[in-house]
């Protein structure tokens, strides 16, 4: 039999159950399955950012701009350790933010819009939910892939000297997703892109880097300007990893607000990205 | 699997409603296993709608809905297990190549690497892409394109494949190599919903087809049933220039079964056509130019609805 026999045979065939039964379970993984695909065509560039990102920041940062703190600060360094192990949390944090950003903005935006993938998608028996939650399932692979890079080099520098410092590792993961989840839920909303990206960044993302407690402790701000800090993932992150990675000394309560502040952000842009990307598809 | 009288689909009073626009307007139709169902109308005519409710995506407003004897509202992700959509738009991944598109594919449907990579190569074949199995998609053309969108279709062996306006856009060429593709699956029993605006297209790949019209059904039956029911067997189509069409339409009254004045010709509906061209000339008319040609699906949508497919 010729293969187009056999490709005419299989789709006139009657078929049991099995199609569907594994799609409906594990929707979910075969969407991030197909993202993972796509980030392969980038890989080269992925990994050229990913490696000299966290170089350039610790090299300019940490070793440049920390040395002259650590000197002028007679050795005592901010927040009792050296500059580069203070900002290196922060550093780290960012760059699970960034990383995020990149898989839930553009990618969302185009799979409704210019590859037109996500109906692609949907006419299987993958869901609306699946779909989204794919998205975010390959963006967290990506995020870890980014912070542990990182954290390899922070580690390297000297920068991560306590005791439970690789837990900086998911506290920055969860800081990137909780993000991410909300970019998502933005980016399924919007027609067009009217550079609302551009505008993400400059008026969201750039304050956020430079207010949330990321190259000095929020306290040094006005109390006027502190509750970016608060609102901000990347603050909430930060400190977390700021108490793995040197055991930074903060109230139960406050490390217990950190981590309910990302779940709950989590929650909410996963749940806001459910609602836009079903009924953006059943439309 | 399917309602008990046979029918793959079964809608009865299928209405869809988008805010003041009843898109779809209780519609009424069935298609049974082996048969390849047209949708024939215009744009707006309510046939992408129509067929989104088929694929299981978009849930109706109103009425009931039967695809392989489930509820599409309720179990949505089972049916689209089983059915295969070209849609209008190619929303291939073009980042990945050609046979990758298959294979990621199949993944959404669950399926295991060792069924899809034989899977896909069979596909190939039939979409006649074999050598473009390792090309990124970017670098095919129109025609390859939905070649590839339709093998892709194929992938979980469905029951029903739903297309689409499946050769809008594509050169003569193309349309020919798709049309006999579509015709392999349907010679091979695959049961087809197809949409169009094409008449040919409607002539050439269904057995049966619904004509529909600013949300409704219009009419019903086999290509050949309804030119026989609603047209006569011949036309004459005869341009006198727009001017003088009317003018033209006047003296001729009385001649054929009936004459419909368009903008840019006249038609007059006959069963002798060259007889009735001999006349036109014995009445010193002399039109600009003249043909008779056998009636089709077009010169029914006009006598439904007065206007053409394709406006």
């Amino acid at each position: 039999m010729s293969s187009e026999e056999k490709a005419l045979q299989g789709a006139a065939a009657i078929l049991g159950e099995r199609r569907s039964a594994r799609s409906i379970a594990f929707g979910a993984w075969f969407v991030a399955e197909a993202r993972l695909r796509n980030m392969l065509a980038y890989l080269r560039t992925i990994a050229l950012t990913s490696f000299f990102n966290p170089l350039m920041y610790i090299l300019a940062l940490g070793v440049g701009v920390g040395s002259y703190i650590d000197k002028s600060s007679g050795g005592r360094g901010v927040a009792g350790v050296s500059y580069i192990t203070f900002v290196g949390p922060a550093l780290l944090a960012s760059a699970a933010l960034t990383a995020a950003f990149e898989e839930t903005s553009f990618p969302v935006m185009g799979g409704f819009k210019w590859t037109r993938e996500f109906w692609a998608m949907n006419a299987t028996p993958i869901s609306a939910r699946q779909i989204a939650n794919g998205v975010l399932l390959a963006a967290l692979f990506r995020v870890v892939f980014t912070v542990l890079l990182f954290w390899l080099f922070l580690a390297a520098f000297g920068a991560m000297p306590g005791r439970l410092c690789a837990l900086s590792i998911p506290a920055s993961v969860l800081a990137g997703l909780a993000f991410g989840s909300v970019i998502m839920a933005v980016a399924s909303r919007l027609e067009e892109d009217d550079g609302w990206f551009a505008a993400i960044n400059r008026l969201i993302i750039a304050p956020m880097f430079l207010f949330s407690g990321t190259f000095f402790p929020l306290e040094n701000l006005p109390p006027a300007l502190r509750w970016i800090g608060w609102i901000s993932p990347l603050w909430h992150g930060t400190q977390l990893g700021r108490i793995a990675a040197f055991g930074l000394r903060e109230p139960a309560w406050l490390v217990a607000a950190h981590v309910l502040f990302l779940a709950g952000l989590l929650a909410a842009g996963l749940g806001l990205s459910w609602s836009a990307f079903a009924r953006r598809l059943a439309k | 699997m399917a309602g008990s009288d046979g029918a793959l689909i079964r809608a009865r009073a299928l209405t869809k409603v988008f805010g003041d626009l009843r898109a779809v307007d209780s519609i009424d139709f069935d298609v049974r296993r082996g048969e390849a169902f047209g949708l024939l109308g215009p744009n707006g005519a309510g046939k992408s709608t129509t067929m989104r409710m088929i694929a299981s995506v978009s849930k109706r407003s109103g009425g009931e809905l039967s695809i392989l004897g489930m509820d599409p509202n309720a179990r949505g992700p089972d049916i689209r297990g089983h059915l295969g959509v070209v849609p209008q738009q190619d929303n291939l991944d073009v980042e990945i190549r050609v046979r990758d598109n298959l294979i990621v594919y199949g993944r959404y449907f669950g399926l295991p690497m060792r069924f899809l990579g034989p899977k896909a190569d069979e596909l190939l074949e039939f979409a006649q892409l074999t050598e473009k199995a390792r090309v990124k998609v970017d670098l095919l053309s129109g025609g390859m394109k939905r070649r590839l969108t339709i093998a892709r279709a194929l992938v979980n062996e469905p029951d029903i494949l739903l297309l689409d306006e499946p050769t809008t856009g594509l050169d003569p060429q193309a349309r020919h190599i798709l049309w006999d593709r579509l015709f392999r699956l349907k010679e091979a029993g695959v049961t087809l919903v197809i949409t169009t605006h094409y008449m040919d297209e409607a002539e050439q790949l269904c057995d049966r087809l619904i004509v529909m019209d600013k949300g409704r059904i219009m009419a019903e039956g086999t290509p050949a049933s309804l030119i026989q029911e609603y047209t006569s067997r011949e036309v004459v189509e005869l341009r006198f220039g727009s001017d003088r069409n009317a003018l033209a339409a006047q003296r001729l009254a009385g001649m054929g079964r009936r004459i419909e004045i368009l903008p840019d010709r006249l038609l007059i509906y006959t069963d002798s056509g060259e007889a009735d061209l001999a006349r036109v000339v014995e009445l010193g008319l002399e039109p600009l130019t003249s043909l008779v040609r056998r009636s089709s699906l077009e010169d029914v949508f006009l006598r439904l609805t007065g206007r053409s497919l394709i406006e």
